[in-house]
Protein backbone atom coordinates (compact mmCIF):
# COMPACT_ATOMS: atom_id res chain seq x y z
CA UNK A 1 0.00 0.00 0.00
CA UNK A 2 3.14 2.79 0.47
CA UNK A 3 4.22 2.52 -2.46
CA UNK A 4 1.41 2.56 -4.92
CA UNK A 5 0.95 6.10 -6.23
CA UNK A 6 -3.37 6.24 -6.91
CA UNK A 7 -5.57 5.73 -3.87
CA UNK A 8 -7.10 2.42 -3.30
CA UNK A 9 -10.87 1.97 -3.68
CA UNK A 10 -11.42 1.08 0.28
CA UNK A 11 -15.28 2.28 0.46
CA UNK A 12 -16.16 -1.43 0.90
CA UNK A 13 -14.94 -2.07 4.05
CA UNK A 14 -15.73 2.11 5.18
CA UNK A 15 -19.36 0.97 4.03
CA UNK A 16 -19.04 -2.21 6.19
CA UNK A 17 -17.36 -0.82 9.42
CA UNK A 18 -20.01 2.05 9.70
CA UNK A 19 -23.14 -0.75 9.07
CA UNK A 20 -21.51 -2.74 11.62
CA UNK A 21 -21.56 0.37 14.36
CA UNK A 22 -25.00 1.11 13.56
CA UNK A 23 -26.16 -2.46 13.70
CA UNK A 24 -24.33 -3.65 16.85
CA UNK A 25 -25.94 -0.02 18.72
CA UNK A 26 -28.84 -1.00 17.43
CA UNK A 27 -28.92 -4.52 18.67
CA UNK A 28 -27.51 -2.87 22.39
CA UNK A 29 -30.59 -0.42 22.21
CA UNK A 30 -33.12 -3.46 21.22
CA UNK A 31 -31.87 -5.90 24.10
CA UNK A 32 -31.91 -2.96 26.54
CA UNK A 33 -35.76 -2.37 25.16
CA UNK A 34 -37.00 -6.23 25.37
CA UNK A 35 -35.49 -6.97 28.59
CA UNK A 36 -37.01 -3.50 30.07
CA UNK A 37 -40.51 -4.48 28.68
CA UNK A 38 -40.30 -7.94 30.50
CA UNK A 39 -38.59 -6.74 33.50
CA UNK A 40 -42.10 -4.58 33.89
CA UNK A 41 -44.23 -7.21 32.70
CA UNK A 42 -42.83 -8.98 35.41
CA UNK A 43 -43.28 -6.19 37.62
CA UNK A 44 -47.04 -5.78 36.80
CA UNK A 45 -47.33 -9.44 37.18
CA UNK A 46 -45.82 -9.73 40.71
CA UNK A 47 -47.94 -6.65 41.97
CA UNK A 48 -50.79 -8.59 40.88
CA UNK A 49 -50.16 -11.56 43.09
CA UNK A 50 -49.05 -9.54 45.90
CA UNK A 51 -52.25 -8.21 45.87
CA UNK A 52 -53.93 -11.17 45.42
CA UNK A 53 -52.30 -12.76 48.58
CA UNK A 54 -53.00 -9.88 50.06
CA UNK A 55 -56.97 -10.58 49.51
CA UNK A 56 -57.81 -13.38 52.04
CA UNK A 57 -59.65 -16.51 50.12
CA UNK A 58 -57.80 -15.71 46.85
CA UNK A 59 -55.34 -17.73 46.54
CA UNK A 60 -51.78 -16.13 44.58
CA UNK A 61 -51.52 -18.92 42.37
CA UNK A 62 -54.68 -18.09 40.72
CA UNK A 63 -52.74 -15.37 39.15
CA UNK A 64 -49.65 -17.38 38.32
CA UNK A 65 -51.84 -18.80 35.39
CA UNK A 66 -51.36 -15.65 33.06
CA UNK A 67 -47.36 -16.12 33.00
CA UNK A 68 -48.21 -18.80 30.63
CA UNK A 69 -48.52 -17.28 27.84
CA UNK A 70 -45.01 -15.86 27.78
CA UNK B 1 -43.60 1.69 37.02
CA UNK B 2 -41.45 4.84 36.18
CA UNK B 3 -42.04 6.29 33.32
CA UNK B 4 -38.91 8.00 31.82
CA UNK B 5 -37.87 11.32 32.79
CA UNK B 6 -37.63 14.10 30.08
CA UNK B 7 -34.33 14.89 29.95
CA UNK B 8 -33.36 11.35 29.34
CA UNK B 9 -35.93 11.18 26.45
CA UNK B 10 -34.10 14.50 25.51
CA UNK B 11 -30.88 13.14 25.79
CA UNK B 12 -31.69 9.79 23.53
CA UNK B 13 -32.87 12.12 20.94
CA UNK B 14 -29.51 14.54 20.88
CA UNK B 15 -27.73 10.84 20.77
CA UNK B 16 -29.28 9.67 17.53
CA UNK B 17 -28.73 13.45 16.04
CA UNK B 18 -25.11 13.59 17.19
CA UNK B 19 -24.37 9.78 15.72
CA UNK B 20 -25.71 10.83 12.31
CA UNK B 21 -23.82 13.87 12.64
CA UNK B 22 -20.29 12.10 13.16
CA UNK B 23 -21.35 9.65 10.72
CA UNK B 24 -21.62 12.75 8.45
CA UNK B 25 -18.77 14.54 9.26
CA UNK B 26 -16.31 11.27 8.76
CA UNK B 27 -17.95 10.11 5.43
CA UNK B 28 -18.57 13.64 3.62
CA UNK B 29 -16.78 16.44 5.52
CA UNK B 30 -13.46 14.91 6.00
CA UNK B 31 -10.92 14.38 3.56
CA UNK B 32 -10.03 10.94 1.80
CA UNK B 33 -7.19 9.69 2.76
CA UNK B 34 -4.32 9.46 0.14
CA UNK B 35 -2.69 6.04 1.26
CA UNK B 36 -5.20 3.94 2.60
CA UNK B 37 -8.87 5.68 1.56
CA UNK B 38 -12.09 5.40 2.66
CA UNK B 39 -11.25 2.79 4.48
CA UNK B 40 -9.42 5.47 6.99
CA UNK B 41 -12.84 6.72 7.94
CA UNK B 42 -13.72 3.85 10.23
CA UNK B 43 -10.72 6.02 12.46
CA UNK B 44 -13.20 8.63 13.15
CA UNK B 45 -15.91 6.07 15.56
CA UNK B 46 -12.76 3.45 16.26
CA UNK B 47 -10.96 6.27 18.71
CA UNK B 48 -14.46 7.61 19.40
CA UNK B 49 -15.84 4.21 20.95
CA UNK B 50 -11.78 3.28 22.36
CA UNK B 51 -12.50 6.54 24.56
CA UNK B 52 -15.75 6.16 25.69
CA UNK B 53 -14.87 2.41 26.55
CA UNK B 54 -11.47 2.60 28.54
CA UNK B 55 -12.72 5.89 30.44
CA UNK B 56 -16.10 3.39 31.62
CA UNK B 57 -13.25 0.84 32.40
CA UNK B 58 -11.31 2.97 34.53
CA UNK B 59 -14.62 4.41 35.65
CA UNK B 60 -15.96 0.83 36.73
CA UNK B 61 -12.43 0.62 38.97
CA UNK B 62 -13.46 3.59 40.49
CA UNK B 63 -16.83 2.53 41.53
CA UNK B 64 -15.68 -0.45 42.44
CA UNK B 65 -14.14 1.30 45.27
CA UNK B 66 -16.96 3.50 46.07
CA UNK B 67 -18.62 0.16 46.62
CA UNK B 68 -16.52 -1.96 49.10
CA UNK B 69 -16.30 0.99 50.81
CA UNK B 70 -19.78 1.77 51.34
CA UNK B 71 -21.18 -1.23 50.81
CA UNK B 72 -24.37 0.05 48.67
CA UNK B 73 -25.57 -1.99 46.23
CA UNK B 74 -26.93 0.70 43.95
CA UNK B 75 -23.24 1.46 43.26
CA UNK B 76 -23.03 -2.43 41.69
CA UNK B 77 -26.20 -1.76 39.59
CA UNK B 78 -23.70 1.71 38.49
CA UNK B 79 -20.82 -0.62 37.93
CA UNK B 80 -22.97 -3.24 35.98
CA UNK B 81 -24.33 -0.61 34.10
CA UNK B 82 -20.97 0.99 33.37
CA UNK B 83 -19.66 -2.37 32.20
CA UNK B 84 -22.02 -3.45 30.22
CA UNK B 85 -22.05 -0.21 27.60
CA UNK B 86 -18.00 -0.38 27.70
CA UNK B 87 -18.12 -3.47 26.55
CA UNK B 88 -20.16 -3.11 23.77
CA UNK B 89 -18.40 -0.11 22.47
CA UNK B 90 -15.28 -1.64 22.92
CA UNK B 91 -16.73 -4.43 20.88
CA UNK B 92 -17.39 -1.71 17.69
CA UNK B 93 -13.67 -0.40 19.02
CA UNK B 94 -12.05 -4.00 17.80
CA UNK B 95 -14.39 -4.93 14.89
CA UNK B 96 -13.61 -1.29 13.26
CA UNK B 97 -10.03 -2.05 14.07
CA UNK B 98 -10.12 -5.31 12.02
CA UNK B 99 -11.85 -4.31 9.25
CA UNK B 100 -9.12 -0.83 8.74
CA UNK B 101 -6.18 -3.70 9.37
CA UNK B 102 -7.58 -5.61 6.25
CA UNK B 103 -6.48 -2.99 3.65
CA UNK B 104 -3.67 -1.25 5.78
CA UNK B 105 -1.96 -4.22 7.35
CA UNK B 106 -2.96 -6.85 4.31
CA UNK B 107 -4.28 -9.02 7.69
CA UNK B 108 -7.61 -8.84 9.77
CA UNK B 109 -5.94 -9.79 12.81
CA UNK B 110 -2.49 -9.79 14.07
CA UNK B 111 -0.89 -10.70 17.86
CA UNK B 112 0.35 -7.30 18.05
CA UNK B 113 0.93 -5.52 21.96
CA UNK B 114 -1.86 -3.21 21.29
CA UNK B 115 -4.62 -5.97 19.66
CA UNK B 116 -3.49 -8.29 22.13
CA UNK B 117 -4.14 -5.93 24.89
CA UNK B 118 -7.33 -4.95 23.15
CA UNK B 119 -8.67 -8.35 22.77
CA UNK B 120 -7.58 -9.52 26.75
CA UNK B 121 -9.24 -6.77 28.54
CA UNK B 122 -12.56 -7.01 26.26
CA UNK B 123 -12.52 -10.90 27.50
CA UNK B 124 -11.81 -9.70 30.87
CA UNK B 125 -14.94 -7.62 31.24
CA UNK B 126 -16.87 -10.08 29.12
CA UNK B 127 -15.80 -12.72 31.92
CA UNK B 128 -16.94 -10.41 34.47
CA UNK B 129 -20.57 -11.23 33.89
CA UNK B 130 -19.47 -14.60 33.58
CA UNK B 131 -18.24 -14.29 37.31
CA UNK B 132 -21.36 -12.53 38.30
CA UNK B 133 -23.89 -15.17 36.76
CA UNK B 134 -22.73 -17.87 39.12
CA UNK B 135 -23.04 -15.99 42.22
CA UNK B 136 -26.61 -16.43 43.74
CA UNK B 137 -25.93 -13.80 46.78
CA UNK B 138 -26.57 -10.15 45.80
CA UNK B 139 -24.31 -8.77 48.37
CA UNK B 140 -21.51 -11.90 47.77
CA UNK B 141 -21.97 -11.26 43.91
CA UNK B 142 -21.54 -7.24 43.77
CA UNK B 143 -18.58 -7.50 46.30
CA UNK B 144 -16.66 -10.23 44.15
CA UNK B 145 -17.65 -8.22 40.99
CA UNK B 146 -16.25 -5.25 42.77
CA UNK B 147 -12.73 -6.60 43.97
CA UNK B 148 -12.71 -8.15 39.96
CA UNK B 149 -13.62 -4.91 38.56
CA UNK B 150 -11.08 -3.49 40.67
CA UNK B 151 -8.52 -5.43 39.32
CA UNK B 152 -9.55 -5.35 35.82
CA UNK B 153 -9.73 -1.98 35.90
CA UNK B 154 -5.54 -2.31 35.28
CA UNK B 155 -5.89 -3.57 31.89
CA UNK B 156 -7.95 -0.19 30.64
CA UNK B 157 -4.26 1.49 31.00
CA UNK B 158 -2.24 -1.23 29.15
CA UNK B 159 -4.32 -1.22 26.48
CA UNK B 160 -3.85 2.62 26.24
CA UNK B 161 -0.23 2.42 26.76
CA UNK B 162 0.61 -0.83 24.91
CA UNK B 163 1.75 1.28 21.00
CA UNK B 164 3.81 3.50 23.36
CA UNK B 165 5.52 1.02 25.21
CA UNK B 166 5.74 -2.25 23.21
CA UNK B 167 7.34 -2.27 19.87
CA UNK B 168 4.53 -2.35 17.30
CA UNK B 169 2.71 -2.20 14.07
CA UNK B 170 -0.40 -0.07 15.41
CA UNK B 171 -0.30 3.56 15.02
CA UNK B 172 0.09 6.51 17.56
CA UNK B 173 -1.71 9.21 15.97
CA UNK B 174 -2.47 11.01 18.92
CA UNK B 175 0.40 12.90 21.32
CA UNK B 176 2.95 10.72 19.96
CA UNK B 177 4.63 8.50 16.54
CA UNK B 178 5.87 5.39 16.51
CA UNK B 179 8.41 4.52 14.00
CA UNK B 180 7.61 1.20 13.12
CA UNK B 181 3.75 1.75 13.09
CA UNK B 182 2.03 0.88 9.26
CA UNK B 183 -0.91 3.13 8.15
CA UNK B 184 0.32 5.99 10.23
CA UNK B 185 -1.00 9.47 8.99
CA UNK B 186 -0.93 13.09 9.96
CA UNK B 187 -4.97 15.14 10.54
CA UNK B 188 -5.53 18.40 8.22
CA UNK B 189 -7.98 20.79 10.46
CA UNK B 190 -11.39 18.44 8.32
CA UNK B 191 -10.01 15.09 9.70
CA UNK B 192 -9.48 17.17 13.30
CA UNK B 193 -13.13 18.81 13.14
CA UNK B 194 -14.56 14.99 12.21
CA UNK B 195 -12.27 13.37 15.31
CA UNK B 196 -13.22 15.63 17.83
CA UNK B 197 -17.38 15.52 16.97
CA UNK B 198 -16.94 11.61 17.12
CA UNK B 199 -15.31 12.16 20.46
CA UNK B 200 -17.94 14.56 21.94
CA UNK B 201 -21.05 12.23 20.31
CA UNK B 202 -19.40 8.86 21.36
CA UNK B 203 -18.98 10.59 25.13
CA UNK B 204 -22.89 11.75 24.85
CA UNK B 205 -23.95 8.70 23.28
CA UNK B 206 -22.23 6.67 26.05
CA UNK B 207 -23.96 8.76 28.83
CA UNK B 208 -26.82 8.44 27.54
CA UNK B 209 -26.72 4.36 26.85
CA UNK B 210 -25.27 4.12 30.42
CA UNK B 211 -28.14 6.16 31.73
CA UNK B 212 -30.32 3.82 30.00
CA UNK B 213 -28.76 0.82 31.29
CA UNK B 214 -29.13 2.31 35.03
CA UNK B 215 -32.39 2.23 34.93
CA UNK B 216 -32.77 -1.13 34.01
CA UNK B 217 -30.71 -2.25 36.96
CA UNK B 218 -33.04 -0.38 38.74
CA UNK B 219 -35.98 -2.20 37.68
CA UNK B 220 -34.55 -5.41 37.42
CA UNK B 221 -33.57 -4.94 41.08
CA UNK B 222 -37.30 -4.34 42.02
CA UNK B 223 -38.51 -7.37 40.36
CA UNK B 224 -36.17 -9.45 42.08
CA UNK B 225 -37.33 -7.35 45.79
CA UNK B 226 -41.12 -8.16 44.49
CA UNK B 227 -40.12 -11.99 43.86
CA UNK B 228 -38.77 -12.02 47.17
CA UNK B 229 -41.88 -10.46 48.96
CA UNK B 230 -44.15 -12.37 46.90
CA UNK B 231 -42.19 -16.41 47.30
CA UNK B 232 -41.93 -15.14 51.17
Amino acid sequence: MLFQEATPDTSGYMIAGYAITFIILGIYVASMYLRNRNYEEDMNLLEEMEKAAAKPGKPAKAVTKKRTKK
Amino acid sequence: MNSKPLALKILDLVSILLLLAAAYLAIFVAPTEKVMGDVQRVFYFHIGTAWVALVGFVFTAVLSVVYLVTKDLKWDRIQVAAVEVSVVFFLITIILGSIWARPAWNTWWTWDPRLTTAAITELVYIAYFMLRQGIDDPDRRARFGAVYALIGGLSAPITFFAIRLFRTIHPVVIAGSNANAEGTFSMTPDMLKAFFFALFAFTVIFIDLFWNRIRLGNTQDKVEQLKMKVTI
